[in-house]
Formats: C-alpha cells, structure tokens, sequence
C-alpha cells in the first residue's frame, strides 16, 4: 500500500482539478474540489499552498501570475506532462485503495 | 528551476516570500469577496475566511520550507551542516581525506607521466604526421640509405636524419663534456621549427663532408652555458678541437625530436668525420641513425609503408651485400622508435591500471565507511524521517558530505603530486646519458584529477544509499542495535571488501614480481664483476688526438694508473657491457665471399680491449690466451671468442681455438682464447655470442679504462683523476664506479620496481585500513551479543570466530581472487624485469604470507576489544 496518505491524496484532488478545469488559483480549486465532490470534501485552506509549492518545486505543475474576473492579480496554477503523468498514477493508486478499503469493509 | 534562478533566489530572499504573501493574501481575499457575494456582512466574511484558511504565519512558513526544500538554500545548509558533521569526527573526515589524497595523488603523478610519454605527442607543429622510419623493427639506418629514401620518397614532406653524440666543447676555458644531435641540413625544416635567436642550418649549408662548421645551441644549453648571451651568435667555439660557428639558438620548448635525450646542441651530420673522428657516411651497412619523417597530408601509414618498401626492394636489388633483408615501417617518434617506446608504452598503461585499481580500493574502503557510519546513524536517520525529512533529502546529504570529503582529498593529492611531478621532472636518472622528461602536469591533468575525485566522491556517496532508502521511521522506535544479517548474505560493504582485498593482493603479487626480479638480475651473473671496480670514461678525439697518438696516448694512461697503489689491475674497453654504446656485428665463416645478410652465420657483439680487460673486469678466461701487446696493427688479427659464440660458430670451445672466422668482409680473425659469456645490452638477453679484439688492430678513440681497486673504489677516484691530469690537463673524462654505471642497465627494472613498490605498498595501506574498519565495525555491531555468549559460557574460539569469521573470510577469498589476477598481470612485466615470473613458491608464498599478517594486523585491535567484553558492565549500558 502505497503513497496512499492523505498527502497523497489532496495531491491529486488538485491535479485531478486542473486537469479539469486548466488554469486555476488556489481558491479556485478549494471551491473547486468543494463543488465536485457534493461539499464531501473540503480542503483545509491554508494546506493547499505548502502543497501547490511542493508541487510546482516536483515539475508536476506550472504557474503564473494573473488577473481575476474580479481584477485581483491572483497566482494560477496549469498542470504539466509531468503533473499529467503523476496524476494517471496516482489515481490508479487510488483506486486500489479504494478497492482494498471496500474489499476489507465487506468482509463477513 | 535553473541554478541560476536559484542563485539569484537567494539574493531575492525577501522577495519571494512577498509573493508568498501576496498569494496567501489573495486567497484570502478571494474568499471574502465570495463572501460578502453570498450576503455575509464585511466583518462575518472576512472571520469566516481567517477560519477556514487557518494559522497564516504557520502557512507561510510551509510554504517557504517547501519552496526552499529542493532549492539552493538548502544546498547551503546541507554543506554547512556536512561540514559540522565533519568536524564532529575528525578521525573519519581525517582518514576518509587522507586515503582519497593518496589515491588521488597516485593517479594524478601516473596520468602525468602517461600524459608526457604516451598521449601527449613531441612538442613540435604538426607532431602528429611525424614517425620515425624503423628498419626491421629498428629505428636504426645508414646515412647512404637515408638520402635514398630523402630523394626517392613521395609520401613524405620531408625526411630528416639524426643520432645522438656527445663531444668536448671549448669555450675559451676547460673543455667540457656536451650531448649533440648529429642532425641532417633539413632536420629544422622538416620538424617545422624556427629559431629563437640567429638562424638553423638548413641543406643549403651542406657541401660534402666537413663543410659545414656550425652549430645551433639549445636555449637552456644557451642560458646555463653562455648566460643568455644573444651575442654569441656568430662566436666560434671548439668542438673536439675544431672550430664551429654559433648559428643560433632553439626555442625555449623546443627538445629534439627525442622525448628522453635532453640535447645540449646541434650540428650537421656531414660534419661526422670531423666531430667523431670517424665516418659512416659513406657505409650502407653502419646503422646508427633515426629518421624522423613528415607525412604529406592525406597519406596513410600502410600507404607510406608501401612506399618506403617499394624502395627496400630497388635499394636490395643495387646493394644486394649491404641491403639484404631491407623492411622499413613507421613508429611513433619520441622514445626511439618502437625500441623503447613500445615497452615504456605497455608498462606506463599498465601503472595507470594499478592506479586506477588504487582509487577503486580507496572508494570501496571509503564506501564501506560510509556506509558504516549511515548504519551508525541510522537512528538519526530514522528520526529524521519520522519528523517527515524525505529519503532523497537525507541522502542528499550524506552525498553532501561524500562530496566534500572528496574534494578535500582531490585537492590535497593534487598539491601532494605537484611536488613529485616537480621533482620527476628535474630528475637525471642516469650518470652516463643525460636522460630527462619533462612529466609537469599540464590542464589535462587537473581536469582527469578533479573529475577522479567528483566521480569517487559521487560513489562513496552511493554506498549508503541502499540502507536510507531500506531505513524505516519504527527503527527509532526500536532499542539497540538492528539484528545480525544471514552468515552468507552479501552485504554491499562485503563486496567493497573483497574488492579491495583483491586490489591490494593484485598489488602485493606485481610488486614482489618485480623485487624478485631485480634481486635476481642483481645476483645474476654479468659475466662481469661491477664492484670494487672504477670506470673512467674518455674519448681522446674530444682533446685533438688522432691516428697513432691515439693507442700511444692509451696505454700511457693505463700505464699510469696501473702503477698506483690499490689498484690490482687495469684494462680498456672501447664499449662498457650493459652500457649505452655498443657494436654488433654479422659473422661469416672464414672462406665465403656471399656476404648478404641471408649467409651470416650469427650476429655478434663486438669489444676491442686491451690485455689485462678480462682481469680487469673479472672475466674468467676459459681457454687459450689474453690479448697481447704484440697482437699489434701488422700482426695477424686475433680475437677471444665467448662460451656461446663457441659453440654456436664452432661447436665447442675446444674446437673455437686456432678456429677462424670473418667479420663483415673486413677481417678474418684466429680465435686465440675463450672466455665465459656475459650480458651485453639487457639484462634480459638471452646469451649472445661475442668476440673481443686487439684494441691496437681495431683501435678507437673512445675507451672505457677499468680500474680493479684493491678496496673501495671511491677511494681511488681522486689518485685516477690527478694522474690522468698530469698526463694532459686538455682530455676530458668522466670517472664513476662501475656499480653507479650500471644504472643505465638496472634503470627500467628499478624504475618499474620502484613504482610498483610505491602501488603495493598504497594498496596494502588501503587494504589494512579496509580490513580494520570492517573489523572493528563488526565487532561493535555485536558487542552485546558477544556478551550474552560469553555470559553463556561461550570459549575465545567461538566468541573471535563470530566476531572476525566474516572479515577473515572475505579476506581470504579476496586474496584468493587477487593472487590469480595478479598472475595474468605479471605477464606484462616480463619484457622489463629479469626472469619475472608470478609462478615462483617465493612470490606466491610472499603474497600469501603478506597478506595473512595484513589480516592479522587489522584485525588484532578489535580481536582484543572482543575478548575484553565484560558481560554484566555491556548488560548495564543499556
């Protein structure tokens, strides 16, 4: 099992995200991954950064400064082939997890 | 991110964590604005985002760390803290830096000299499309030859000849002893060289022989000699009596085109009868000179070669006597020919083997230490990762201060061999030649010295890498120490071990090859006896003398000195055996006229002596009789024949006697006596048949006087001198003792001896440092386990066998493996050393024997330290 912490996972919630929607800030994604996941899942705000930078630091993603639709100037994040890559692995990590999980939960 | 950016981030420190804080806070902004959109009042909104973002300060400062932790401020801190971690272990940084200088230093000093002799071509423009023509293997030709060649060649630009002589220069004052290049006109021309000072000779300068009275100085001959005195040029000076003009000077680099011969000056070759007293101009068959050729561009060597040998056959067919058998080919010039190159060649790679074989031991003994030392810390290590370090940041850590330790060695091996280079380089290891090479280190060598020490940083940093990448965050959970391995599960430090105990025994058999060898050549027998005797060395044309106040000027010097008190006999030779000058001749039977190369019988040395040689030089005589006196110029010709040229003329020494023979069509000779043979060029030789002449019937102006002294012969060294002098103040000579002249002949064993001594010895420094480490290492491991065996009643047998079993193991095998390469190698060794063989009880047993007492040697500390474990105090500690 492994790699499948909850690092690992917020991960790729946010590579999952940005190979969604392209181009995004941090909010962006935090409300993001709240709005896909029927608000099941939210995000930690002040984690998603040490994360995104990590990330970035990886080669998974990529960024740049931009205005928003509010015309605040807010730093966007766009995933990379690398990112690309380390996102199909992860979620097939994920998926075995997930199966082990359901697969020790019904158990008799 | 590129380094640079990182660099740069560094001086932008505080600017990266503005747009830390600018991102955060737009975040946060953000969150307000959407917020206040869903109809929060402003103070709600903005609560409610400090909520839901949490701690800024703490989010800030985790950003910065993961943005820093792949970044150059780390590099920073891993070095400052791998320089603490140094300084806390001054023992292992100091033994880690030293073994690395060492090994460094070696293959610096190895490179160079490999540099200087093999890769690096003679300093000359366009040096790599000269070769030096060899004829059958030789790079030895006739001057006659040689202007055949120079006008009949068309793949050559040029062709220029040379030889090696050295003469009695008279400035003004004592005539003293100088080395030249007989040289032909277009030598200068051909090498593509332009002088410093004045100008060369050139074929323009060349009329027949004795026409051309100049010389060119070499520039350090120039500066030593005459003081750099540019007025010199156009100075006439005396050369063994005669008048030579000063033409000009060489460049400052400038050398010949001889690697070892460090010339004083040069003359033009047609000056030979002049200069020597003697020609061979004019004899196809006296061999004695080199050639040195420049391709024309676009020709191969087989094409050249082809060429050449379309030459041999025209030449063989005109001089069908003298050119019998003609084969030229090319060689690489610079160590004359193939003669000597060839095997310097094979044994300087061979040096670099071993020296790469050296840093192999050093990194796999440092790589075991270092591994040691990760086991060591492998609860820091373990820690370190619970905290949530990442593997690759710990490793890159440690590789930090691999690195380190590696460049702290580098450097100090390069400042170690920069002393020895220096003084290799101003080293005149013979007393008789002027052999000297250039060996400085030049930007090759560095660049080969600091890449050796990255690249062996980079692999003493790997050797850990396994156990942090195995390492787990339970072990810091986890008392004591990580539980014994298998008995024979191989540890990457086992393998290291093995490898360098197999270095070192490779080492150890080559060394004790070569010492064995050399004790064996000394002990040999020369046919002659080098102690107890004096030499002194003159050549009577360097003081003017000619024709027949040659022989009479002769034996009034060995009369003279004979007449001393403590000298038991004296006697001349015109060529010392082992020497560096020799005659070799082709025999014919006494009654053929075919005097082609194909017809000789054999190839003899040839030696002309005066009576009293052979008692002289402790040459027994076997039968017959010693020249005489009165074997003189008119007198039928006689020779004294060795043992081997006997037999194989003869075929037997009885039936040698009153025996004749012929030599080259010049003589016939009535063998009149027969003495024991002897080594003649090398020490490796095979017996070769010899003869020995009446100096007053093949009379020469240089001679070799040997003096058998009573006692020591350093002691007659000053009476020799003074009664010479007295003699004629104007003869120059050179007196040493025979045992010092024999270095020229022992030179190449010692040589190899000497380096290979310094190799074997590096390596069993580095094998017992190996050894001992993993010893002690092992020791400490299972101290306490020792000590519940003890406790337990275990014996010594048992307790030294479970702590040392394993070392000693990989010891033996290691050495096993080691003594079997080290027979393959010594192959090599033969051409240079005496009878070296690896299959000798003595070297085997001596490898063997060497190798146990290291064993013993390394492992007798930590053997005490585990036979002083105190049960209940060990109990205790933890």
């Amino acid at each position: 099992m492994a790699k499948n912490d909850l690092q690992g996972s917020l991960d790729l919630l946010v590579l999952k995200t940005l190979a969604q929607r392209g181009r995004l800030h941090g909010y962006g994604i935090v409300q993001h991954i709240q709005r896909a996941s029927d608000d099941l899942l939210q995000v930690e705000e002040g984690s998603l950064y040490p994360a995104l930078h990590r990330m970035e630091q990886s080669g998974w993603i990529g960024s740049e400064w931009a205005m928003t639709e509010t015309n605040r100037s807010a730093k966007y994040y766009r995933l990379t082939a690398a990112g690309r890559r380390q996102l199909r692995e992860a979620e097939a990590s994920f998926e075995q997890l997930v199966k082990g999980v359901r697969a020790m939960l019904r158990y008799a | 991110m590129s380094i640079f950016r990182r660099i740069a981030n560094l001086f932008r420190r505080s600017r990266i964590e503005r747009e830390i804080d600018a991102e955060l806070q737009s975040h946060i902004a953000l969150r307000v604005e959407s917020n206040l959109a869903a109809g929060m009042s402003a103070e709600d909104a903005r609560r409610d985002a400090l909520l839901r973002f949490g701690n800024p300060v703490v989010a800030r400062e985790r950003v910065t760390a993961a943005d820093a932790a792949l970044g150059l401020e780390s590099f920073w801190f891993d070095l400052r803290f791998s320089a603490r971690q140094l300084v806390k272990s001054p023992g292992f940084t100091l033994t880690a830096v030293l073994t690395l200088a060492v090994a460094i230093g070696a293959n610096a000093v190895v490179f160079s000299v490999l540099n200087a002799l093999v890769l690096r071509p003679l300093n000359l423009p366009g040096a790599a499309r000269l070769y030096n023509i060899e004829d059958r293997g030789e790079p030895m030709n006739s001057y006659p030859d040689f202007r055949d060649l120079r006008d009949r060649n068309r793949a050559f630009d040029g062709i220029a000849l040379y030889s090696f002589e050295s003469v009695g220069l008279d400035t003004g004052g004592d005539p003293q002893l100088a080395w030249i290049y007989e040289a032909s006109g277009n030598y200068f021309d051909v090498l593509g060289v332009h002088p410093y000072l004045g100008r060369f000779f050139s074929s323009a300068d060349e009329h027949g022989p004795d026409s051309s009275p100049y010389l060119v100085l070499g520039y350090d001959y120039w500066r030593t000699r005459f003081h750099a005195d540019p007025s010199v040029i156009g100075r006439i000076v005396r050369m063994n009596r005669h008048a030579f003009t000063v033409l000009g000077v060489t460049p400052p680099q400038f050398r010949g085109t001889e690697l070892e011969y460090q010339a004083d000056l040069w003359i033009p070759v047609v000056d030979q009868q002049e200069i020597e007293g003697s020609s061979g101009l004019d004899d196809r068959n006296q061999r004695g000179q080199a050639i040195v050729g420049r391709l024309k561009p676009g020709v191969t060597v087989a094409q050249a070669e082809g060429d050449l040998n379309a030459i041999a056959a025209y030449l063989e067919k005109t001089y069908p006597v003298d050119d019998d058998g003609l084969k030229f080919s090319l060689a690489r010039p610079g160590l004359f020919g193939d003669m000597i190159g060839a095997p310097v060649r094979a044994f300087v790679a061979g040096l670099m083997l071993l020296a790469a074989l050296i840093l192999l031991a050093a990194c796999a003994n440092l790589g075991s230490l270092f591994a040691a030392r990760a086991a060591d810390r492998a609860r820091e290590i373990a820690l370190r990762l619970a905290l949530g370090s990442s593997r690759l940041r710990i490793f890159r850590q440690l590789l930090t201060e691999a690195m380190l330790i590696a460049l702290l060695g580098g450097a100090a091996g390069i400042a170690a061999s920069l002393f020895l280079l220096r003084a290799l380089t101003a080293w005149r290891p013979l007393a008789a030649f002027p052999v000297n090479v250039p060996v400085d280190p030049d930007l090759r060598t560095y660049i080969v010295a600091v890449a050796l020490a990255l690249l062996s940083g980079f692999l003493c940093g790997l050797a850990p890498m396994r156990q942090i990448f195995r390492a787990s965050p339970w072990e810091v959970v986890k008392t004591g120490q990580a539980a014994a391995r298998g008995k024979w599960k191989l540890a990457t430090r086992d393998v290291l071990l093995v490898v360098q105990v197999a270095v070192c025994a490779v080492l150890l058999t080559s060394s004790l090859v070569a010492v064995r060898g050399l004790l064996r050549s000394l002990h040999s027998n020369f046919g002659f006896d080098p102690q107890h005797a004096l030499l002194l060395s003159t050549d009577l044309n360097m003081a003017g003398y000619r024709g027949d106040r040659v022989p009479a000027m002769q034996r009034r010097m060995l009369d003279a000195v004979s007449a001393l008190p403590g000298v038991t006999s004296a006697g001349l030779v015109d060529n010392i055996p082992l020497g560096l000058g020799w005659n070799e001749t082709s025999i014919y039977s006494a009654q053929t006229t075919d005097l082609r190369a194909s017809n000789e019988l054999a190839e003899a040395m040839q030696y002309s002596i005066s009576p009293g040689y052979f008692q002289s030089a402790g040459t027994t005589l076997l039968a017959g009789r010693d020249v005489a006196w009165s074997d003189r110029k008119n007198a039928p010709a006689v020779a004294v024949v060795n043992r081997e040229f006997a037999r194989k003329i003869f075929g037997s020494v009885a039936q040698a006697l009153g025996g004749r023979f012929q030599q080259t069509g010049k003589q016939v000779y009535q063998v009149v006596g027969v003495v024991e043979e002897g080594k003649y060029l090398t020490l490796t030789e095979d017996p070769r048949p010899a003869f020995f002449t009446p100096l007053l019937q093949s009379p020469s102006s240089q001679t070799w006087l040997v003096v058998r002294a009573a006692g020591d012969p350093q002691r007659l060294a000053a009476p020799v001198h003074e009664a010479v002098r007295a003699l004629d103040s104007a003869v120059p000579f050179t007196l040493l003792t025979w045992d010092r002249e024999l270095d020229s002949a022992l030179f190449a064993a010692r040589a190899a001896t000497v380096s290979l001594g310094v190799l074997g010895a590096l390596g069993a420094m580095l094998a017992l440092t190996g050894l001992f480490g993993m010893a002690s290492y092992s020791v400490t491991r299972r101290l306490k386990e020792m000590g519940i065996r003890m406790a337990l009643g275990a014996g010594h047998g048992k307790i030294l066998s479970a702590s040392l079993g394993r070392a000693l193991r990989l010891l033996v095998f290691g050495s096993l493996a080691g003594i079997a390469l080290g027979m393959a190698a010594t192959r090599l060794l033969s051409f240079l050393v005496y009878q070296a063989t690896p299959l000798d009880p003595l070297v085997l047993g001596g490898t063997l024997l060497a190798m146990l007492l290291l064993g013993l040697l390394a492992t007798w500390a930590p053997a005490q330290r585990a036979l002083r474990v105190n049960p209940s105090r060990l109990m205790r500690e933890e």
